[in-house]
């Protein structure tokens, strides 16, 4: 594989383990959730290296997962303690990324934790970290985690599909009818902050928020079936990174930026081009109904 | 610390940590309660990209035409935000989430072609990410204070037409109120307070400078005009803490310490403010609970007098005639022994002359609260819940007709009275 094949490939299983959560916190409306995450994740990081004193990949993703958990708890606490939901999330994240940003400065100066690094990632240096694992060779490390995280994502979404569909679109029916809502809830939570680390060090947290919403958006403008929106939003994820990737390469600049650039380009498109929800579309079709009116 | 106080530098990352702290407070007390408070979030990271094409136009780090840029971009972002939610399906937290990370990601393309491209001093614009207080000087604290000061005197101005559409925009217009423009002009404050402090605080965390210290105030009061006062107050006070003590330690980014104050108060008012406060509402309920359990238990014991004529209860009986269980019915049988109400043994209860009585008004009360409810339009003149459903200190006119009830219904406490006849 080249190098340029390494770097797609590492974007496209970002996005598309991204998309996969993405579709979900969309309907539900906990988008921002995963802004939350995804900042949080630095302060996992640190404290586990700081905990271990070493980069080891297996404890930094631990302690990045439960920061990830952790945050959704703290935003839940902050919640039923009569905070308003936009506040509390406001609060708790910016508070546990300031102490990892705090814990960075203090104590990780020397090591590669650098936090620019963590927010606008480096996918430039992603093929030159491999492990070899069951016997291939020469898979980047990036790659080896986002594809298990992938893997972990999708046969969750189908074991539990009939229950996130139902708690998504009606939580009182499904608690109604004893789907377990919280345990659903934290599942999605705990699948958040897998998807948000181990995509974190490949892309950094800016795409990852950007992955997880833009494309889900996009594709709830285009489909009223929930199957549809998983499979576009997918493929509307993995257009966004590719194309961002050769619009990077020829203005020669940062990679993630530029993906997050092009979901935006591809969620635009959808507002205003989707046949059935497109603001220019709405228009032409209600001039030309006043219209056939107008002759009738 | 005084030498460092005494230094001009820090003398003027200080003004400007604690102005920004106030303006920030200020107007994120309306995009509190407005419920947008994410919306800084997005205005925040909005901004990135209006930075760097301030800078490529520009060619220079000058803190004008930056801060214009960030403010155009921001603006924009804020109104996609709006034009998403109004003219789609996208719900807002979406649309906040897509805005931020699609501008942000603007923002590191347009910052990354710079820092590979210009030739000259473009270091600085790294800085807005994260934020660099110490890097403010003189003419940026300049900068700073003519925006406070505009920023504070349009709210002080327009407190009353703000207040009216944070609250009840219908009733707004209904006034004849220019309510787009007031709307408009409000956003455009909360979006200046965004710019300006981007230079200490940086993008990713602008938006607690928002939400904390407005929270925060908001524990403490219920009036708008003492919550926009003390908020300002507690951004102030976090940016002179912060400031202060990232100041001696070498490395130190101010911008989170600023941060981690505000937070801090936040998480001091939770717990300890006086009325809203997690720890008040704690004892409020413990209390509750306590008085609930002795009315209980007194209730019961009354009711098995009355029913059984014999006036002391083993603890089997005890257990039977009321709800409580376990460690709780112990502990609330010590209780009612301390106060006197109960004879002080072990094995047998016995209400004391004072427990008889004191029993005898809850039996009453509750008994009165049940034919209160049982005729509730008769008596919906009462202003029960007010008074804290005690029915005992109604005059005695409106009682009346509640001892009638209780009669007809052979519902009148009787114990105390066949006791006195006995005497």
């Amino acid at each position: 594989m080249t190098y340029t094949m390494w770097i797609i490939l590492t974007a496209s299983l970002v996005s598309v383990a991204c998309s996969i959560v993405g579709v979900l916190l969309v309907l539900r409306k906990m988008a921002m959730i995963s802004d939350a995450i995804s900042h949080t994740v630095l302060l996992g990081l640190v404290s586990a290296f700081l905990i271990t004193q070493s980069l080891d990949g297996l404890a930094m993703f631990i302690g990045a997962a439960i920061a990830g958990i952790l945050t959704a708890v703290f935003i839940q606490l902050l919640n039923s303690a009569g905070v308003q939901a936009d506040a509390a999330i406001g609060i708790v994240f910016t508070f546990l990324f300031a102490i990892g940003v705090i814990l960075v400065s203090m104590f990780a100066r020397d090591v590669h934790l650098d936090v620019e690094h963590s927010i606008m990632g480096e996918l430039a240096f992603i093929p030159w970290t491999t492990v070899d694992w069951l016997g291939i060779e020469g898979v980047p490390q990036a790659v080896w985690m986002i594809s298990i995280v992938l893997v972990i994502n999708i046969i969750l979404l189908f074991v539990f599909y009939k229950e996130f569909k139902l708690s998504s679109f009606d939580p009182h029916l499904a608690a109604a009818l004893g789907i377990p809502v919280v345990f659903l809830h934290y599942l999605l939570m705990g699948m958040t902050s897998i998807t948000a680390v181990a995509s974190f060090d490949a892309v950094g947290a800016i795409l990852v928020v950007a992955m997880i919403i833009a494309p889900p958006a996009t594709a709830y403008l285009l489909t009223e079936q929930l199957g549809k929106m998983f499979v576009y939003s997918a493929i509307i994820a993995v257009l966004s990174a590719i194309s961002g990737y050769y619009f990077a390469a020829i203005l020669d600049t940062n990679i993630a930026g530029m993906m997050a650039t092009m979901t935006g380009f591809f969620f635009l498109l959808a507002f205003l081009f989707s046949p059935t929800h497109g603001v220019v579309i709405k228009k032409i079709r209600n001039r030309f109904t006043t219209y056939s009116n107008d002759e009738a | 610390m005084l030498d460092l106080l005494a230094n001009p530098n820090t003398q003027w990352v200080l003004v400007g940590t604690m102005l920004l702290g106030i303006t920030s407070g200020v107007l994120g007390s309306f995009a509190l309660l407005r419920r947008q408070s994410l919306l800084g979030d997005a205005m925040s990271h909005a901004a990135l990209p209006g930075i760097c094409i301030a800078f490529i136009i520009v060619g220079s780090k000058e803190m004008l035409p930056l801060i214009i840029g960030a403010g155009i971009t921001a603006y924009i972002g804020t109104y996609l935000i709006q034009a998403f939610v109004k003219h789609s399906r996208i719900k807002t937290d979406t649309a906040i989430g897509l805005v931020l990370s699609v501008f942000f990601g603007i923002g590191i393309v347009l910052l990354t072609y710079i820092n590979r491209n210009a030739t000259g001093n473009q270091s600085g614009l790294n800085e807005f990410i994260f934020g660099q207080a110490a890097a403010m000087v003189r003419s940026d604290v300049n900068l700073f204070v003519i925006a406070a000061i505009a920023l504070l005197t349009i709210t002080f101005l327009l407190f009353k037409e703000l207040k009216i559409i944070t609250f009840d925009r219908e009733f707004a217009q209904g006034l004849g109120l220019p309510t787009v423009f007031i709307n408009g002009l409000l956003m455009t404050m909360i979006v200046a307070s965004v710019v300006i402090g981007l230079q200490a605080v940086g993008v990713v965390l602008m938006a607690a400078m928002l939400i904390a210290p407005a929270i925060t105030a908001k524990y403490w009061t219920d009036r708008l005009d003492v919550m926009v006062i003390l908020s300002g107050v507690v951004g102030g006070l976090s940016g002179l803490l912060g400031t202060l003590i990232s100041a001696p330690i070498s490395g130190m980014p101010t911008g989170p310490l600023i941060i981690v104050s505000s937070c801090s108060l936040f998480f001091l008012s939770l717990i300890f403010a006086p009325k809203k406060g997690l720890l008040t509402k704690a004892i409020r309920l413990m209390k509750l609970r306590r008085s609930t359990g002795d009315n209980q238990v007194m209730q019961g014991m009354y009711e098995f007098i009355e029913d059984t004529d014999r006036d002391t209860l083993s603890f089997e009986d005890l257990i039977r005639v009321q709800p409580l269980s376990g460690l709780r019915l112990q502990q609330t049988i010590k209780r009612l022994q301390k106060r006197n109400l109960l004879h002080p043994s072990s094995e047998t209860y016995q209400f004391t002359d004072k427990g008889i009585k004191a029993a005898h008004q809850i039996t009453l009360n509750q008994r009165m609260l049940q034919m209160y409810s049982m005729h509730e339009m008769q008596f919906a003149h009462l202003p029960m819940e007010k008074n804290n459903w005690d029915f005992l200190s109604l005059p005695n006119s409106e009682q009346q007709p509640l001892f009638e009830l209780l009669t007809k219904h052979e519902l009148f406490p009787s114990v105390l009275q066949e006791r006195n006849e006995d005497r």
